[in-house]
């Protein structure tokens, strides 16, 4: 990675940090973005450096495409390219589709798969001139499969996965890869939320019998992002212990 | 020629790798110049950046050779 510059949006705590630290290793460089939480992304951004990357911290909300655009130049402005973006940025509103307002919609999608359209918009430019460029998505299995009291995550993640392979299609030519990374149960304050039963019930369903820890899902994102990766794009990586096959 | 024509016809040379003696004004960029869809929009990005100006989806469908490129500038500025 050395050299290479990568955003990972979302990036204060969890997955994107994971991500940003995992990008960051033997010289890479990333912006760090967060939405609200700016002392957990410096947080972030210390990690990255002890990794033995460079990191710079920018606040965005990707669902507006002028924070989107503005991420994409502080890249440029900072380290003189854009190598790498990981759409990592998401929310929940859990409940039941009865019960959901419309407001709890149209948050997550806007975050969730909206953010993302932004950033591939803004990012596919400095990428096309330079023939090169990673795209990842951070989807979801919950994407592939469905799950009760998500009817806005699952629909903005599955739409994520569409966008990953229509993406991928169009860009191709200017050696621009597009994929997602589909996590399945991960180990994260947003999981932390659900109840001991539920978790459980999760478990049972999981092949490989644990929980996966964000550095599970950072592996999985290196290696797209990475020149081995060169010849894969449209695809959906799951890392999920086993639980969708 | 037109000092709008040199300006567009040094970005198509640069962004489509064509020799300079295959752009004149009758060239159409898909037949003649080898672009795809993805080249002609790219163009018109960087055309816009050139000339400070911005071409709507619905004009930019129209544009078939660099004459009417030159000529939409022109009429534009």
């Amino acid at each position: 990675m050395e050299g290479r510059v990568a955003i990972v949006t979302g990036s204060s705590r969890g997955i994107g940090r994971a991500i940003a630290v995992e990008l960051g290793r033997d010289g890479g460089c990333v912006v760090v973005n967060y939405a609200g939480r700016e002392e957990e992304a410096r947080e972030t951004a210390r990690l990255v450096e002890q990794a033995g990357g460079r990191a710079i911290v920018e606040q965005a909300d990707v669902s507006r495409l002028e924070d989107a655009d503005r991420l994409v130049e502080s890249a440029l402005a900072a380290f003189g390219r854009l190598d790498i973006v990981v759409n990592n940025a998401g929310i929940t509103r859990d409940t039941l589709l009865l019960r959901m307002k419309e407001e709890e919609w149209d948050a997550v999608l806007n975050t969730n798969l909206k953010g993302a359209f932004h950033m591939i918009k803004s990012a596919a430019r400095p990428m096309m001139k330079q023939r090169f460029g990673r795209i990842v998505n951070i989807a979801s299995v919950v994407g592939l499969i469905g799950n009760p009291g998500q009817a806005n995550y699952v629909a903005a993640k599955a739409g994520l996965i569409g966008l990953t392979k229509t993406a991928a299609r169009e860009l191709a030519t200017r050696g621009i890869t597009v994929n997602a990374v589909a996590p399945g149960y991960i180990a994260t304050d947003m999981t932390a939320e659900l109840n001991s039963e539920i978790t459980s019930k999760m478990v049972e369903q999981i092949p490989l019998g644990q929980v996966g820890q964000p550095e599970d899902v950072a592996a999985a994102v290196r290696f797209l992002a990475s020149d081995a990766a060169r010849y894969i794009t449209g695809q959906v990586l799951n890392v999920d212990g086993g639980m969708v096959m | 020629m037109s000092d709008t024509f040199e300006r567009v016809k040094n970005i198509i040379v640069d962004r489509l790798d064509v020799d300079e003696s295959k752009v004149t004004l009758d060239s159409t960029f898909k037949d003649d110049l080898g672009a795809d869809s993805l080249d002609v929009v790219e163009l018109i990005m960087e055309l816009e950046d050139e000339f400070d100006l911005e071409i709507s989806d619905e004009d930019a469908e129209k544009i078939r050779t660099v004459g009417d490129v030159v000529t939409y500038i022109e009429q534009h500025q």
